[in-house]
């Protein structure tokens, strides 16, 4: 057997408490984001302030943690200055990278901070090799955060074709939608995913209870999903909505079905197969979440890298609408 | 204004809140005060975080105790107080469970988010203002629930692992079903 | 002729009949300038009407004087995918259209068009792509008026093209999962080309039957159709060149000639809307994005001018 390369865990933080929580736990890594449109979950009450973001950043390097910037929505034009000066401040804060989608913000990486590691975010949905090789070659993009839409060999032959380092998600909120190339938010509320950063957000959300005891979730103008007495509510984000159409019989999930990725049963291939690191998704989730299911892949790889078998905890609870999936790495099948 | 929300699943049953509080709601006031006077002080930027909500009145609606909180989360105008079930005070939200499961939601060492995106909290009113107050509780190191039973010494901490046991129970009773 | 008024790729599995029947008429009574040819949505429809039928539909149109652009795959995953677009973007003398960036790897340095399902969303990104050879750029849908002024005010400088689309249903999502399949319970790989009985797209009711999105393929699509007829002086006076229109089912010779007519002036905007509410478009028409609201509104010109 080959020699393994053990790969980062890669960890969410939507809050200073939550990277403490994380690096505590074993994290390799945290990413998180500034409290503006820069990035993609730009939720209230949620983020760094930049003072809170130096503090974690030493507090992180302290505990052996890697920090990266999340700066992966798309300025508009006349407003491109906004995401330089998060480029400029995270340099000097120290940020071991910026995960980054937009042309224009890994340029000027490119061209100012020459020193400073750029990983291609999700956001960029660069799902073929030419798609990421050009992101290589034109700003020497280090690291590939890669959409979760590829098989575990697809993942290995690909890893065969291109020069960098490759981080797949493997546990967290799932979606086959191509991030960064989705405006479902902005025909509905006008606000934009790529522009503000704001996916479904809570301030067009309203609960409506009915007289027959059903519960419906809204986004602006539109029933996303309702649901019955006995049946357990979700945030209304639309491409996890129920809707009808003439081909089906009442009610059903266009898009995605809420389920959670889970791939730890899948790590000793991936890790065999050469990825470099693991995302664990959930910046908008509980800093006991956070804690949780960074420890238990913590133990997970560790375990795996010493020839053992991986405890694995029951993360089901911890999962959106307590199902959960190992999405399309096994797989073609869901296409 | 949020409409009181009517629901069996909240009502309260065996596994519930084990004990009825006996106090009037006058005598419990100076208590809540000093609790949240307390947790203010330990946690300055949970109020930054709440931005322009902590201006907001929240309504905490535990639906198995015969009273409710009434929350203003703003450093310059801390209010906290028990209010009863009539004539709610106006209030831009409305959170609405069982006792064990608001505390819960507070309670940073267990994870509230099963519960807030579920049945089992209802959220009436402004629903961004909720999520923020969420998302601020949550950047906590030490959880608000452990300093409020600090508070009470001994007895307090007693009270809350009771508490957390009977929670955990309750969750796991939920999911075996 | 209108050289500023384009005819957008066909996103739909229209039959090859159709689509022929479609592209000779526009060929002989369109006044649009530009035809966009080729698949964007899937790749599993080519054997159907690209690979046989596309020369000489492109031929075709080239003799009545249209400028014809080749437009590619927005999404590029599997084997067969890249390689139909490296073979794509090896093609000389063609116009050529990117929706994907893989394509830029390819056509670096090569004069090459930027398609309205590429994301550019500001001016540096703009002027780096044009800078590796982009001369057009169509824009997203969802870019509010505000944007469009500050790209048109860079591609003035840059002497770049700007397209923006003013009527049809807009793109607002794309997936590597096939959601017309999986309305019919089968997938990409099973589909049977279920989507070929929705040539305008599947509409997606909300569980309280308002009609919402379109399925098409891997793509979601606005209900509503675009219409910013009453926004083409204006979006001319920052710096947009071309307007381009999305073939429907409707009738696109009388749609293509009403836009005609209002950019020439012939015709006023409320006597143009009025045609195109004339075709027995079932769906309301939706002007949202282009005022930075929300893209399903609709905001009549009566209250803007008031």
């Amino acid at each position: 057997m080959n020699a393994m390369v053990k790969p980062e865990l890669i960890c969410p933080a939507g809050t200073p408490a939550a990277l403490r929580s994380a690096v505590d736990a074993g994290a390799d890594a945290v990413y998180c984001g500034y409290q503006n449109a820069t990035n993609a979950r730009n939720f209230v009450g949620l983020n760094f302030t930049p003072e809170e973001m130096e503090n974690s950043i030493r507090y992180a390097h302290e505990g052996g943690t890697k920090v990266l910037i999340t700066l992966n929505t798309f300025p508009p034009a006349g407003k491109v200055e906004l995401w330089k000066e998060m480029v400029d401040l995270s340099a000097r804060l120290g940020a071991d990278a910026c995960i980054v989608a937009d042309i224009a913000v890994a340029a000027y990486i490119r061209d100012n901070h020459p020193d400073m590691r750029i990983h291609l975010s999700v956001q960029a949905a660069a799902s073929s090799p030419e798609a990421i090789e050009y992101y290589v070659r034109e700003f020497g993009v280090k690291r590939v955060v890669l959409p979760r839409i590829m098989t575990v060999s697809e993942i290995r032959d690909l890893l065969k074709e291109i020069p960098c380092e490759v981080e797949t998600f493997i546990f967290g909120n799932h979606g086959l939608m191509v991030e960064g190339r989705c405006s479902l938010t902005t025909y509905v509320t006008g606000q934009s995913t790529n522009m503000d950063g704001a996916c479904s957000p809570a301030a067009c959300v309203k609960y409506e209870r009915a007289d027959d005891g059903s519960m419906s979730t809204i986004l602006g103008d539109y029933m996303i999903d309702r649901f019955g007495p006995e049946e357990t509510a979700g945030y209304p984000t639309i491409c996890k909505g129920r809707y009808k159409c003439d081909a089906r019989d009442g009610g059903y999930y266009a898009f995605e079905e809420p389920v959670s990725l889970n791939a730890s049963n899948m790590l000793p291939d991936l890790i065999t197969a050469g990825v470099h690191a693991f995302k664990i998704e959930g910046r908008q989730r509980s800093k006991a979440y956070v804690k949780k299911v960074v420890a238990a892949f913590r133990e997970a790889v560790d375990s795996i890298m010493a020839g053992q078998e991986p405890k694995l905890a029951d993360l089901i609870a911890l999962t959106e609408g307590q199902k959960q999936t190992e999405g399309a790495l096994k797989t073609k099948k869901w296409r | 204004m949020a409409s009181e929300p009517q629901s069996s699943r909240l009502g309260a049953g065996p596994g519930g809140f084990a004990f009825a509080p006996p106090l009037p709601l006058f005598l419990l006031n100076p208590i809540l005060k000093r609790i949240v006077h307390r947790i203010a002080v330990q946690n300055p930027d949970m109020f930054d975080r709440l931005g322009p909500h902590r201006h907001a009145y929240f309504l905490i609606d535990p639906v198995d105790i015969p009273f409710m909180l009434y929350l203003r989360p703003d450093p310059e105008a801390l209010d906290f107080r028990a209010v009863g079930r009539r004539n709610p005070p106006p209030h831009a939200a409305r959170i609405s469970g069982k006792f064990l499961d608001l505390l819960t939601l507070m309670d940073t060492e267990q994870d509230g988010d099963a519960l807030f995106f579920s049945r089992d909290l209802i959220v009436t009113g402004d629903t961004e203002a909720v999520v923020c107050l969420r998302n601020a509780l949550d950047d906590v190191d030490d959880p608000i629930a452990e300093s409020v039973a600090d508070m009470f010494g001994p007895p307090g901490r007693a009270a809350l692992n009771a508490l957390r046991r009977a929670a955990e129970n309750a969750q796991k009773r939920k999911g075996a079903k | 002729m209108n050289p500023s008024l384009t005819l957008g790729p066909n996103l739909f599995h229209w039959p090859a009949k159709q689509r022929i029947d479609f592209y000779n008429r526009i060929a002989d009574e369109s006044p649009v300038g530009t035809v966009y040819l080729g698949e964007v949505i899937c790749s599993k429809r080519t054997p159907f009407f690209d690979d046989v039928h596309l020369p000489a539909v492109a031929e075709r149109l080239e003799r009545a004087g249209k400028t014809v652009v080749y437009s590619s795959f927005s999404e590029v995953v599997i084997k067969r995918e890249r390689n139909i677009l490296m073979e794509w973007s090896k093609q000389e003398g063609r116009d050529l259209e990117v929706n994907n960036t893989a394509a830029l790897l390819h056509l670096k340095d090569r004069p090459h068009r930027i398609g309205g399902l590429l994301n550019v969303y500001n001016e540096d990104t703009m002027s780096y792509l044009a800078g590796q050879g982009a001369t057009h750029f169509s824009l997203l849908p969802e870019l509010p008026r505000a944007t469009i002024a500050r790209l048109g005010e860079k591609a003035r400088e840059l002497g770049v093209g700007v397209e923006v689309q003013v009527f049809g249903r807009a793109s607002l999502a794309l997936s590597a999962r096939c959601y017309h399949a999986r309305a019919h319970e089968r997938t990409k790989n099973n589909c049977q080309f279920v989507c070929g009985e929705d040539p305008d797209g599947m509409t997606l009711k909300t569980m309280d039957e308002k009609p919402f999105l379109t399925i098409n393929g891997i793509q979601t699509l606005s209900y509503g159709y675009l219409d910013l007829m009453a926004d083409l002086d204006d979006m001319r006076s920052i710096g947009v060149t071309h307007f381009r229109v999305m073939p429907h089912t409707c009738d696109m010779i009388a749609v293509t000639r009403a836009f005609d007519d209002v950019l020439a002036g012939r015709v006023d905007v409320a006597e143009g809307e009025a045609k195109l509410r004339e075709l027995g478009i079932e769906a309301p028409f939706i002007n949202g994005f282009y005022r930075g609201r929300a893209g399903h509104d609709w905001v009549p010109r009566v209250t803007e001018m008031a």
